[in-house]
């Protein structure tokens, strides 16, 4: 009989551990997390970290209440010559109220090179880390499937303040593993030339975040 | 306290004068200077070479010579040794030694210290009475500085000289390029990141570069001759042995020799 | 079939020899002594650490957790490694369970034929990239060609060393060597139908990357890509990148191929709080990385609705095998020891001879490949490649203790070098000082001699082989006529120590500050 790959690699690492013996410096099942987690801020507090992590990484930063969101959305949409954009099959139509422009809702059947055509996206999100700037998509329906948000140029992308969290530990608890999910940090960017870096290679070119303070 | 003074086998063949100031600075400060006749070498080139069968009768001498529970600490003008009894010979010992030889290591490394240590730590000095009146650069050597943390000990002890320039070195965390055989090995990058030290200790203008460890200051110190820098390297306790009224002259040509 | 079904563990093997890059052609003292003689090397090598160190210190030090994210960091992987057949198993069972296909690889080459098994299997003749450390150990590109299937790399360093049948000199910026009028040049001769007056700004660059890649982002319909982790409890894969062709190549293509090491599992989903920590501050300097993407299995209607999983073993399980060497595997590519490292910087990531250059380079390929595969193994020299500053362990995200893993692969070298001429000059040398009357005869004979070789001027300037590498950039130092103990033995050395201890006391406690005293070593593994 001839061992497979798998039963070979396993029965490797068997025999390695049993050469290698327990480690000792190993902590066991038991791994100190005394690193901070669960940690709160007050909202304007979050609204101020999240601003100048996502300023210092060059995205456009609006700031509104629930009940302005289309206009700061069109708003956002005009300012950048988009007349034409995707927004997920889940996204509130209320959004695009005072929108002009073209809007495509996204179908699964829509084959992704075909969202090239799109001059710019709006979606909401799942949950933001302020202290990375950080925002989190999870594929919810008014988030969508992660091509929609990656191709169009522009990423126009609705954070509700409810949803920012402080720091990492508190975003990762609040996310579902099995939902495709994407972290933005910023636009697209390289460093890869000298170090020098570079915003805008091949995800969209210009993020707008529009956070909605009392939502 | 007794103790004991562990002299290394470069700074008792080619620094005397480091081991001198030492043996020195520690009379003056009250202390009994302690120094077991039969030590020589800590091991320490043997195991960074990658040895560790040989040096067993070096790591066995060495806590024989220390191991006198009368001696309260040891001491010696080296960070890279210190490194070396504290964190190598528990190693060697572990792997190649008996019980008593794990016992008798355990017992000395306990009582270990590099020069800045003993006197900050351990006899709770940082102005220890001494008189240098020139331009001073440090370089934290690598083992001190991440192997044992002596941290800011040597600079507090080089602030509180009397009359001393004592300025900042640029870049003084990067390494000389010494590492034991890594210099003879692997001469070429060693040479590179030599010659980027010296650059730097020369842009400080000083005309003392100094260290807790003869061995980097060795490396140093044969660039800085080699381009004929005229910036001198001397041993922390040449410094700190120095006063006003016996102060440290400098000899005519860079080496030590008398 | 392993031989734990006779009671008795094998040592598992390395890499074949012969395969994939794991293996220069040329020691580290010699590939160096060249790279050290390109001036433009030394000044971008230069330029670029000296940039991201400054960058990951601001960043790690703003987290005044740091050091507990880096104690869990390490507690994590050490837990893995101790769990590694149970979580593999596991993980296994989650990727299948959400659609995804298992596959499992003892060495690079059977990675390198199930890929391109897999990728025929689609139909297609050409595959994207992501930059993925596992595929460019196995020499996955090549092979790919030699089967007639075109791989394009998509990460703009990636492309660049692919476009100038380069190799890559650093583990997170594989270009690194490069500087901007070298990529546009490269741009120009070897992109089909760039625009000749493309000029060397960064930004341009980066724009005619984009639009060279993008045609094949949007028509190429396999992905092959690595991963950062993956998540045993979930079946999670995870990839971190900045340009957004991470997130292309895991979107768009109908089939997704990741090819991971056995060792980049993780335990729980909440791990990834720790390490999405730990890896961008460490690696790029910045809070977070741009984007990271994650996925379980497939997801009907979005992104690739066939995925493959390889498990590459490649000699990792040799180095598990190591009680001080495993560590090594703990190591998440952060590359914050390459730029960090002053032998690093000035040797440049290609004397390594390996796709795993730097501090973590020299433990880990000689772990997986061995360093005495043939005579005079390259790989033998990779363990010497360092002065022991210790700068890579500060600035381990996972505090693996490079030092000490470095000195223990020189022991192991040396223990199966058999005799050698060092080795016994080494004995030599610790039987003359074991005996303190042979250490004075030696001490005495050094001296004379020393003072011979250096003449009137008391410096060496000139010493034989093997030491004469030393002697090329420094002097020596004659030795003392006399030595610190024979010092200390005579009148004089008698007088000074007396005429000390009489004017410390003179000047009593006026003369020296006393604070208050703590008796202990501070020192910390870091």
């Amino acid at each position: 009989m001839t061992a497979t790959a798998r039963e070979t690699v396993l029965g490797r690492i068997r025999d390695a551990l049993a050469l290698s013996g327990p480690v000792p410096d190993a902590a066991g099942p038991a791994v100190p997390r005394a690193y901070r987690t669960g940690r709160t801020l007050p909202d304007h507090e979050r609204l101020e970290l999240l601003v100048d992590r996502l300023v210092d990484y060059r995205a456009t930063v609006r700031t509104c209440t629930a009940a302005r969101t289309c206009e700061e959305i069109a708003e956002a949409l005009r300012e950048r010559g988009a007349r034409r954009v995707g927004v997920p099959a889940g996204l509130d139509e209320a959004w695009l109220a005072g929108y002009d422009g073209e809007v495509r809702r996204d179908f699964a059947d829509l084959p992704a090179p075909r969202l090239a055509e799109l001059d710019g996206v709006v979606t909401a999100s799942a949950v933001t880390c302020a202290e990375t700037g950080t925002i989190f998509l999870d594929g919810s329906p008014d988030q969508g499937r992660r091509a929609l948000s990656l191709v169009p140029d522009l990423h126009v992308c609705v954070v509700d303040l409810s949803s920012v969290v402080v720091g990492v530990p508190e975003a990762v608890a609040r996310l579902v593993p099995e939902r495709p999910t994407t972290l933005i940090s910023g636009p697209s960017a390289t460093s890869d030339i000298e170090l020098e870096r570079v915003e805008g290679v091949h995800g969209p070119r210009t993020l707008v975040v529009v956070i909605r303070t009392d939502a | 306290m007794r103790i004991g003074l562990f002299a290394t086998c470069l700074g008792d063949t080619l620094f005397p004068d480091a081991v001198k100031a030492t043996a020195v600075l520690i009379a003056r400060l009250g202390h009994e200077v302690v120094f077991p006749p039969a030590q020589t070498c800590c091991g320490q080139m043997h195991v960074n070479t990658g040895y560790q069968r040989e040096p067993v009768p070096l790591v066995r001498n060495f806590a024989e010579q220390f191991g006198d529970p009368s001696i309260d600490a040891v001491v010696m003008p080296s960070g890279s040794c210190a490194g070396s009894v504290r964190h190598q010979h528990p190693i060697v010992a572990e792997r190649y030694g008996d019980a008593a030889l794990r016992d008798g290591v355990e017992t000395v490394r306990a009582k270990t210290y590099e020069l800045s240590e003993l006197l900050v730590d351990v006899l709770g000095v940082t102005d220890v009475g001494a008189y240098f009146p020139h331009r001073v650069t440090y370089h934290p050597t690598c083992h001190s500085l991440r192997m044992l943390r002596v941290g800011e000990k040597p600079l507090r002890l080089l602030r509180a000289v009397d009359s001393i320039d004592l300025v900042e070195l640029p870049e003084a965390d990067a390494c000389c390029g010494f590492g034991g055989t890594f210099a003879v090995k692997n001469a070429d990058t060693s040479g590179a990141m030599l010659q980027d030290k010296a650059e730097n200790i020369l842009s400080t203008g000083a005309d003392v570069c100094t260290a807790g460890d003869s061995s980097c200051l060795m490396h140093i110190g044969g660039g800085l001759s080699r381009i004929k820098s005229g910036t001198r390297t001397l041993h922390l306790a040449q410094i700190l042995a120095s006063t006003r009224t016996s102060p440290f002259v400098f000899p005519k040509t860079e080496t030590a020799a008398r | 079939m392993s031989s734990t079904f006779l009671g008795m563990p094998a040592t598992p093997p390395r890499s074949p020899f012969g395969t994939g890059n794991l293996r220069g052609e040329r020691k580290f003292p010699k590939a160096a002594h060249d790279e050290l003689r390109n001036e433009q090397l030394r000044r971008n090598l230069r330029k670029a650490t000296h940039s991201i160190r400054a960058k990951r210190l601001a960043v790690t030090s703003e987290l005044p957790d740091w050091e507990r994210l880096r104690d869990a960091g390490s507690a994590i992987k050490a837990d893995t490694m101790n769990r590694l057949p149970e979580l593999l198993e596991q993980l296994e069972r989650k990727v299948t369970e959400h659609g995804g296909t298992v596959h499992w690889a003892r060495d690079g080459v059977e990675a390198n034929e199930i890929v391109t098994r897999l990728v025929k299997e689609t139909g297609s003749d050409e595959v994207i990239k992501v930059k993925s450390m596992a595929t460019q150990e196995t020499g996955l590109n090549e092979h790919l060609e030699s089967q007639g299937v075109t791989a394009y790399e998509t990460d703009l360093a990636e492309l660049i060393v692919q476009l100038a049948h380069d190799k890559p000199s650093h583990i997170l910026v594989p270009a690194i060597h490069r500087n901007r009028d070298e990529i546009r040049d490269i741009f120009r001769s070897a992109i089909p139908g760039v625009d000749p007056r493309l000029d060397s700004v960064p930004a341009h660059l980066a724009a005619a990357a984009r639009a060279y890649l993008r045609e094949k982002f949007m028509s190429v319909p396999v992905a092959v890509s690595g991963a950062n982790f993956g998540i045993a409890e979930t079946g999670t894969l995870s990839v971190v990148e900045s340009e957004g062709n991470g997130r292309m190549c895991l979107t768009m293509p109908k089939t997704l191929i990741t090819v991971m090491g056995i060792e980049k599992v993780l335990p729980r989903y909440q791990d990834l709080e720790v390490f999405l920590q730990l890896l961008p501050r460490s690696s790029t300097g910045e809070r977070m990385n741009p984007y990271t993407s994650m996925w379980t299995g497939v997801v009907p209607g979005d992104g690739p609705q066939e995925f493959h999983l390889v498990l590459l073993d490649n000699g990792r399980t040799a180095a598990l095998a190591d009680r001080i060497g495993r560590q090594a595997l703990h190591c998440i590519r952060c590359s914050a020891c390459l730029n960090v490292c002053p032998v690093y910087e000035r040797a440049g990531g290609h004397a390594y001879g390996s796709t795993y250059p730097g501090p973590i380079g020299a433990v880990l390929t000689p772990q997986l490949a061995g360093m005495d595969a043939a005579k005079n193994d390259p790989n033998s020299s990779l363990p010497y490649a360092s002065s022991l500053c210790g700068a890579c362990f500060d600035a381990c995200p996972v505090k693996i203790d490079i030092p000490s893993l470095l000195v223990e692969l020189r022991h192991q070298h040396t223990e199966q070098a058999g005799t050698t001429a060092e080795k016994l000059a080494m004995k030599a040398a610790a039987t003359v000082m074991t005996r303190p009357g042979l250490f004075t005869a030696a001490q005495k004979a050094a001296g004379t001699g020393g003072r011979v070789l250096a003449g009137r001027d008391r410096k060496i300037s000139r010493l034989p082989a093997p030491f004469d590498g030393w002697t090329d950039t420094r002097d020596l130092p004659a030795p003392p006529r006399r030595t610190f103990r024979s010092w200390l033995a005579s009148a004089e050395g008698e007088a000074a120590l007396r005429s000390a201890a009489e004017e410390g006391a003179r000047l009593g406690d006026g003369a020296v500050r006393h604070d208050a005293p703590h008796e202990s070593h501070e020192e910390g593994n870091r």
